[in-house]
């Protein structure tokens, strides 16, 4: 299975098309020609060589990478990058990122790609100009130990500027006018109600938006705009019919075999079925998405929240016919992200408003539009059947997996006879990219199903798993968790309610065990939870910790509580108010253990470890229950 | 209306209805009090209203006349640290960082009232504050920390 289908964001297509301004095309028979003579895309952008380093006169370096800081700390891990080839303090180098005129293009923020492609080329640039070899980890002095976040005084006193807090002469404040529901296309809409001449309307081509003054005026002003809009709406399939039309509307599946199973299904001694099912759940990034747009002498320069920014200037250079010199994406260190901004249309609104406008404008999504109209974790849907040996060894392996993705689907268990299938299905919503995507899902219905495994086999679900685990680095995590936890010793006090996960994905290794109980109030609550992980050589200690210290808990999220429900087009439950996120209160004990290995390459850590939160959770409650959990969230009915 | 904010009187002239949250940011340019959500779920938006902290996403401006407001910019004077500031970057209790000036905000209120809270009371007064990045674990090893220091001084630069 090649190429990796689960980004579906990537391959949308363009939000808009644009009229734009007559003035700019020449309109022949129905056709718009575009008059400026050059390239949609503009293939010049990604090959131009930009400098890696800069040297000043005072001493201190600074280190430019394509690459985005929305939290996790890639600013910090690259300047510590440098700083090791170098033999500098680390505060004598700078990180700046994501600016497409200074930094190489380092592709886009994701799939924990920072660490282990963009922080060896700083490496390498660094030792290249000290005219020596990379340094060995066993030899590192800076990389490898902890150091706190470069901008973290600029947090604590309210001066970091986050897109949303940009501001330029001059600038106006906008407001989308959205549709009343999913697919639902404007009929008509009558601007003459807007009689404040301060106000900036751009009715194009089903983009509907105002710029003001004041952000209080644009929302006003499209709210009565909204109230004498004219809408053709469309039926939508409602959340609760979600699983049915996954299965229904699957297509013809990628698929990979190994072995034969109906000979080892005839064979079996014991045989498991099960449905699994995740729904789809929101990044909500503290910080919407937010862009401040700026046209000045012909170019265009968009300060916006993306883990894309020479994504989004391919975007924005489609979207108004320019060249790449001709755009400017600035990611001046963002709001969270999540795998959720990876997309331009905030930053192609706010340039269209300030086309418009001949004035930057500043466009902040609202919490309502961040639910609905920013793209979902993919819902899932799996089919796994599965044989047992009278040995109680796993002889055959049918996993279906239906719009989850691709990541993660093949299982790391030694099994003889496997098929492994992906469905893709119509979503009826837009999906995207998130947190460890599809491996976590993936991974969340393979572990429950080999709970479930172990549970007919007679067998201790961790010796089960060991007993079909080769991967040395993946039973190393799962008997580091077992001991830390006293797995062996906990499973003998009668009622106690256990679960264990494991699973890798990008190239990092993670287990984890927990234990529930009974609670009044919620039905169960988490006693302890503990995770091992292992990404190679760490980087930087302190900032790993607080990586999977925030993705047990982002983890615990989608494991608990979170589910996107719509019904005629409409979310019911998109606002802060109806959808339950993790809170202090929700925060369990957290035991991490973090494995060090300085004989391996390092790789990235952000995503991984969320991958064995939901499955351990669900096989400690259905432990307690009696119940098999098979679906998410596991604190719904 | 009048409002003094940061210790400084301002003459505001804008409709009444305006959420103080718009005022700050597009107005002043205090940027530093972040929207999330705009129900009064997230607490991204807490200043100190008469020292009390409000959701300011969903405090009318006009609440504000003749009232004085602490944003995170006017925490400590100059280059100085509040003792809370101080806590969250010893604990480096950041990851992202946008909910931080309204946990910060909300723990300066917290030990003004409580100097000594237990864990439960910081959990109290904290759980409606919304941290995505889910760096629970830091925020609630620095609001200990802050309330382990001795006195309500500044820290030194
Ligand atoms: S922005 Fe005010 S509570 Fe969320
Ligand atoms: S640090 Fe990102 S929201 Fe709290």
């Amino acid at each position: 299975m090649p190429n990796e289908p689960e980004r579906y964001e990537l391959f949308e297509a363009p939000p808009y098309q644009f009229q734009l301004n007559r003035r700019d095309f020449l309109e022949v028979a129905g056709f718009v020609i575009c008059l400026t003579a050059t390239p949609l895309l503009d293939a010049q952008t990604a090959a131009k060589p930009r400098a890696r380093l800069a040297f000043a006169a005072d001493g201190t370096v600074t280190v430019f990478a394509g690459k985005v800081e929305v939290g996790q700390g890639a600013a910090t891990e690259l300047a510590m990058a440098v700083a090791e080839e170098l033999r500098l303090p680390v505060s004598k180098v700078r990180a700046v990122l994501g600016d497409t005129d200074l930094c190489p293009n380092d592709g886009i923020t994701a799939g924990s790609r920072t660490t282990p492609a963009t922080v060896p080329e700083a490496r390498k640039a660094a030792a290249a100009h000290r005219g020596g070899e990379l340094s060995p980890p066993p030899a590192w002095k800076t990389l490898g130990q902890s150091h706190p976040a470069q901008n973290a005084r600029a947090i604590v006193t309210g001066r970091h500027q986050y897109p949303s807090d940009i501001r330029r002469p001059g600038m106006l404040y906008a407001a989308v006018l959205r549709p009343p529901s999913f697919g639902a296309k404007l009929l008509s809409i009558d601007p003459s109600v807007l009689k404040d001449k301060s106000l900036t309307v751009v009715n194009d081509n089903g983009f509907v938006a105002v710029a003001a003054p004041t952000s209080f005026a644009a929302r006003q002003a499209v709210a009565t705009l909204a109230a004498a809009a004219r809408w053709e709406t469309k039926p939508h399939p409602a959340s609760a019919d979600l699983f049915r039309v996954l299965k229904e509307t699957a297509t013809n599946p990628r698929e990979n075999k190994r072995g034969d199973l109906a000979p080892a299904f005839a064979a079996a001694s014991k045989q498991s079925r099960g449905t699994y099912q995740t729904p789809y759940i929101q990044h909500a990034p503290m910080e919407p998405r937010a862009a401040v747009a700026e046209w000045l002498d012909g170019k265009l320069t968009v300060w916006t929240g993306t883990q894309n920014p020479f994504g989004v200037q391919q975007q924005l250079q489609q979207a108004f016919r320019l060249s790449a010199e001709q755009v400017r994406v600035i990611e001046p260190g963002s709001g969270g992200g999540f795998g959720g901004k990876h997309t331009g249309e905030v930053a192609i609104e706010a340039a269209r408003l300030a086309k418009e406008a001949g004035k930057p404008v500043h466009l902040r999504w609202t919490r309502a539009e961040e639910f609905a109209w920013a793209y979902c974790r993919p819902a899932g849907l799996w089919e796994i059947q599965a044989a047992l040996d009278a040995n109680g060894r796993l002889t055959a392996w049918d996993f279906a997996s239906y719009n989850a993705g691709t990541a993660g689907l093949e299982s790391p268990y030694r099994i003889p006879n496997t098929r492994t299938r992906f469905f893709r299905s119509d979503s009826p919503l837009r999906e995207g990219s998130y947190r460890g995507i599809a491996a976590t899902t993936n991974n969340f219905a393979r572990e429950c199903a080999m709970d479930e495994l172990a549970a007919l086999a007679g067998q201790d679900p961790l010796d089960f798993r060991l007993a079909h685990l080769d991967n040395p680095r993946l039973r190393d995590v799962l008997v580091a968790v077992a001991e830390k936890f006293n797995w062996k010793s906990r499973r003998q006090k009668p009622g106690a309610a256990l679960g264990i996960a494991a699973g890798f994905e990008k190239g990092s290794y993670v287990a984890a065990c927990v234990e529930v109980a009974k609670d009044a109030k919620s039905g169960f609550a988490i006693r302890d939870f503990h995770m091992a992980y292992e990404c190679g050589a760490i980087l930087n200690p302190s900032n790993l910790r607080a990586q999977v210290e925030g993705a047990i808990i982002q983890g615990l999220g989608g494991a608990l509580m979170e589910s996107i429900e719509f019904v005629n087009g409409r979310l019911t439950n998109g606002s802060f108010t109806a959808y339950r996120l993790p809170r202090l209160r929700d925060v369990p004990p957290l035991t991490i253990t973090l494995l060090d290995r300085k004989d391996l390459p390092s790789v990235g850590a952000g995503e991984t470890p969320i991958i064995v939160v939901a499955p351990a959770l669900a096989a400690a409650v259905s432990a307690l229950t009696g119940q098999r959990r098979r679906s998410l969230p596991l604190r719904s009915a | 209306m009048t409002v003094t904010i940061n210790g400084q009187a301002h003459q505001l002239t804008t409709a009444p209805d305006r959420p103080l949250l718009d005022v700050l940011r597009e107005d002043l340019g205090l940027t530093g009090t972040k929207y999330g959500c705009g129900e009064g779920q997230c607490r991204a938006c807490t200043v100190l209203l008469n020292g009390k902290p409000v959701t300011s996403c969903l405090t009318p401006v006009r609440l504000a006349d003749g009232k004085s407001v602490t944003t995170i910019e006017g925490l400590a004077p100059g280059d100085r640290l509040h003792r809370v500031q101080q806590a969250f970057l010893d604990a480096e209790a950041m990851q992202c960082g946008y909910c931080v000036p309204g946990m910060i905000l909300r723990t300066v209120s917290l030990l003004e009232a409580t100097p000594h809270p237990t864990d439960a009371q910081i959990i109290d007064a904290l759980n409606g504050n919304l941290c995505r990045c889910c760096g629970y674990v830091r925020i609630l090893d620095a609001v200990r920390r802050a309330a382990q220091q001795e006195g309500g001084r500044p820290h030194a630069e």
